[in-house]
């Protein structure tokens, strides 16, 4: 806990710092994209990421030793208060910052954290996650991508699919084989330079007619040794809990987000009033349970992530995964549904942007409920590790 | 604040130690079989006074602890779990916050410290036909010079038998659906004219109708302006739906624990059920709805106690999530529970009875999604 007078100070150095370093000409202009997931900014942006990043302020609770902010959470939220009353943002993120760089503070070596989390804060390198294969998906620990023990460094034969942003990445954390005869015993958790030879990666076409996964195919890549992260064949352990990163992170962004052109506007632009209230009284309740799962979801985002401050990610996270996918999913879903036959639009001039916009993210939602670990997977995992029941 | 402090904790520890040890289910049902009037035992409502629980609300100076909506929502919590019989939500939560944001200061001086030490209890009188509708007022409410005739009836007060008084929503102008014209009155029980009816109903809690037959009070008995009292009714209903939130959220805390508790030991086919996945993931969802559902409860009791502009709508929203989960969380519980749950020996049945009378109580989720969204301007 900071003080309440440490925090008031706290607060002066930070809008000190803000008004001198935050370049004019983004306030209330953020740009389009992430450093650290597929954006190389230019000009003040750039200067921006260079100055945030080089404070340390992209990870305001990370330890200063590494880059990172060094605050304690209440400093942190005095921070992104600043920030929002300046108009500035946090540009820099990507999965560097939402799990691999909270799995190294929490289980890499000293060396590896001074290797890999400077340039993570800076925004500098675009991580990519190789976890499922074409044959382990729910089953992640069945997969067969080899990294073959060559005495000074690994020779990885395989392919990895649903790998988002991997065309841009710069390099990729991820699970391999390295013993075939022990299933969880046998992976290890390796990190690899997209650029090596041997490393192939193919988009695919999505049925939102976007391609935000890739596959990634490898032949013969060589990767040194000290790649490793923690022991071989232990990578197991480490690769789960990062994923548990990875559902405190939709926690965390899940809340917020989504368009201004909300159900609301939407009812009232393609259903009407009637005098006060929606000329559909049946829509009308509808959008209030939605409204409502997504207030409740919000403020269990909020407490769930102040509870993780406390206590470290739990379990218990993956309820929220869950509970996040049926929100969205389902306000996708209504969303289409007011928008009756303009919510049908693929291209061209037939429907504006917003519509055929909502189509693209309605098709995208269906996946909300396979990443990251399918609903059935984060049940099984709740009903075990969170109810302990047995058999799962 | 999302996480207890020191105080908070400690209340919760003695709480639900209080409740396993002293007014477990078992209790209640004892209670129900002697099919008394009051529909509690004195001896627990005793046990609770002695605990100073009927004080939290209520400032030291009027002789309670003054410790807030949120911490009588972990005491609520618990008592919820055991479906303690007792006038505790009722009058030290209800009955209190409608003295102590409208109520005269001799009103306050009067009756705050009879309620936080369980001398008496006071209710509120507010629904007059089959749904909460708090703007159809229609009891009449005629001023005459400093005197104030009450005719009309109200229609399931919560422990309407064991009130000393009750604060009565009355009309005093306008028309039945007008916010306008309503008025709130603290009328004695024992005032002439005015008659109880004790109702027996499936959840077994102590109710009443109460009927007004030219019961004469004086204007001095009314809290907040007269014909201006809506204001005043909405914000007490709004802590009285948060309260009774926290106590729904112990109901169906209790009820998913028990019904864990049977997936884990409850053996056919040669494993425990809750190793089917159909069963497991119920259990799951359940336990993610109990989830969902707490933080709102929790947001709109701290919303109360910080006076958050958005207090009503959060209160809203923790009654109407609450209702939802603990009305399937409650219907599962039967369900999985099988045969057994279908019998009066087995405890399972008094959860759903208690969830689908909460449910009714100060609007049900129905009710709450249509003040929730006119927020939206839909």
């Amino acid at each position: 806990m900071t003080s309440s007078t440490d925090l008031d100070t706290f607060r002066d150095e930070a809008r000190q710092w803000l008004q001198d370093n935050f370049p004019a000409s983004l306030k209330d202009n953020r740009p389009q994209g992430i450093a650290g997931f597929g954006t190389k900014f230019t000009g003040d942006a750039k200067l921006w990421q260079e100055r945030l990043g080089g404070k340390g302020w992209s990870t305001p609770t990370w330890p200063a030793e590494y880059g990172g902010g060094g605050l304690s959470p209440e400093a942190a939220g005095v921070l992104s208060e600043e920030m929002k009353a300046m108009g500035a943002f946090n540009h820099i993120g990507g999965f560097g910052i939402m799990m691999f760089g909270p799995t190294l503070l929490d289980v890499a070596t000293e060396e590896q954290k001074m290797r890999y989390l400077p340039p993570i804060i800076r925004g500098d390198i675009h991580w990519c996650q190789g976890y499922s294969e074409p044959g382990a998906g729910s089953d992640l620990a069945s997969l067969q991508s080899f990294a073959e023990d060559k005495g000074d460094h690994f020779l990885i034969n395989g392919s990895k699919i649903w790998t988002s942003g991997a065309l841009e990445a710069d390099w990729m954390y991820g699970v391999f084989r390295t013993n075939r005869d022990n299933k969880y015993e046998g992976i290890s958790f390796i990190t690899l330079d997209m650029k090596s030879e041997g490393v192939e990666v193919k988009p695919i076409l999505l049925i939102s007619g976007q391609s935000p996964f890739n596959e990634v195919f490898f032949t013969d890549v060589v990767v040194p040794k000290e790649n490793l992260i923690g022991e071989k064949n232990k990578g197991w352990a480490i690769g789960k809990h990062l994923l548990l990163h990875e559902r405190q992170g939709i926690a965390g962004g899940g809340g917020a987000g989504g368009s201004t052109f909300d159900l609301e506007h939407a009812a009232r632009e393609y259903i009407g009033m009637d005098g006060d209230t929606l000329a559909d009284g049946v829509m009308r309740e509808r959008i209030a349970r939605q409204k409502m799962k997504a207030n409740s979801f919000a403020l269990t985002a909020r407490r769930f992530n102040d509870e993780a401050a406390v206590h470290g990610p739990s379990a218990a996270i993956g309820i929220l995964k869950v509970a996040w996918a049926k929100m969205n999913q389902d306000r996708e879903e209504l969303m289409i549904e007011l928008m009756g036959n303009r919510g049908l639009g693929w291209e061209g001039d037939g429907f504006n942007r917003e519509e055929l916009q909502h189509v693209r993210t309605w098709l995208r939602s269906k996946a909300n409920s396979i990443e990251g670990g399918s609903n059935e997977v984060n049940l099984n995992l709740v009903a075990k590790r969170v109810l302990g029941l047995k058999g799962y | 604040m999302t996480i207890l402090n020191e105080e908070q904790t400690m209340l919760q520890d003695q709480a639900r130690t209080w409740v396993r040890e002293q007014a477990p289910v078992s209790r209640f049902r004892t209670m129900r079989d002697k099919h008394s009037d009051i529909s509690f035992e004195q001896e627990t409502w005793g046990a609770i006074c002695e605990l100073g629980w009927g004080g939290i609300l209520i400032p030291e100076q009027y002789g309670g602890s003054g410790l807030g909506y949120r911490t009588f929502g972990v005491v609520l919590e618990e008592t919820g779990r055991g479906l303690t019989a007792s006038p505790l939500f009722a009058s030290a939560l209800v009955g209190a916050s409608a003295l102590l944001l409208g109520a005269s200061e001799d009103m306050k001086r009067a009756w705050l410290p009879r309620i936080a030490a369980g001398s008496s209890v006071v209710t509120l009188a507010v629904d007059e036909g089959s749904h909460h509708a708090p703007e159809r007022i229609a009891l009449s409410a005629t001023v005459s010079g400093d005197s104030v005739t009450l005719n009309g009836r109200k229609s399931l007060v919560l422990e309407g038998i064991a009130a000393d008084a009750l604060i009565v929503a009355a009309r005093t102008s306008g028309e039945v659906g007008d916010k306008n014209g309503i008025s709130l009155f603290l009328v004695e029980t024992n005032a002439p004219g005015l008659e109880r009816i004790k109702l027996s109903t499936a959840d077994a809690r102590g109710y009443a109708d109460i009927q007004f037959n030219d019961v004469v009070i004086s204007t001095d008995a009314a809290l907040a302006e007269i014909d201006g009292g809506f204001e005043l009714l909405d914000a007490v209903l709004d802590c009285a739906r948060a309260g009774l939130a926290a106590e729904m959220m112990g109901t169906g805390s209790e009820a998913f624990d028990r019904t864990l508790d049977y997936l884990k030991n409850r053996v056919q086919f040669g494993q425990a059920i809750g190793s089917f996945q159909a069963l497991g993931h119920r259990a799951a969802s359940h336990f993610m709805e109990l989830e969902l559902a707490r933080s709102c409860v929790e947001a709109a009791l701290d919303a109360i106690d910080d006076s958050q502009a958005d207090m009503s709508q959060l209160c809203s929203l923790a009654k109407c999530q609450m209702g939802e989960c603990l009305h399937d969380m409650t219907n599962d519980m039967i369900q999985i529970h099988g045969g057994i749950g279908m019998t009066d020996e087995f405890d399972a049945g008094f959860f759903l009875k208690r969830a689908r009378a909460c449910e009714t109580m100060f609007g049900n989720q129905s009710f709450h999604r249509q003040r929730y969204i006119s927020n939206f301007g839909i």
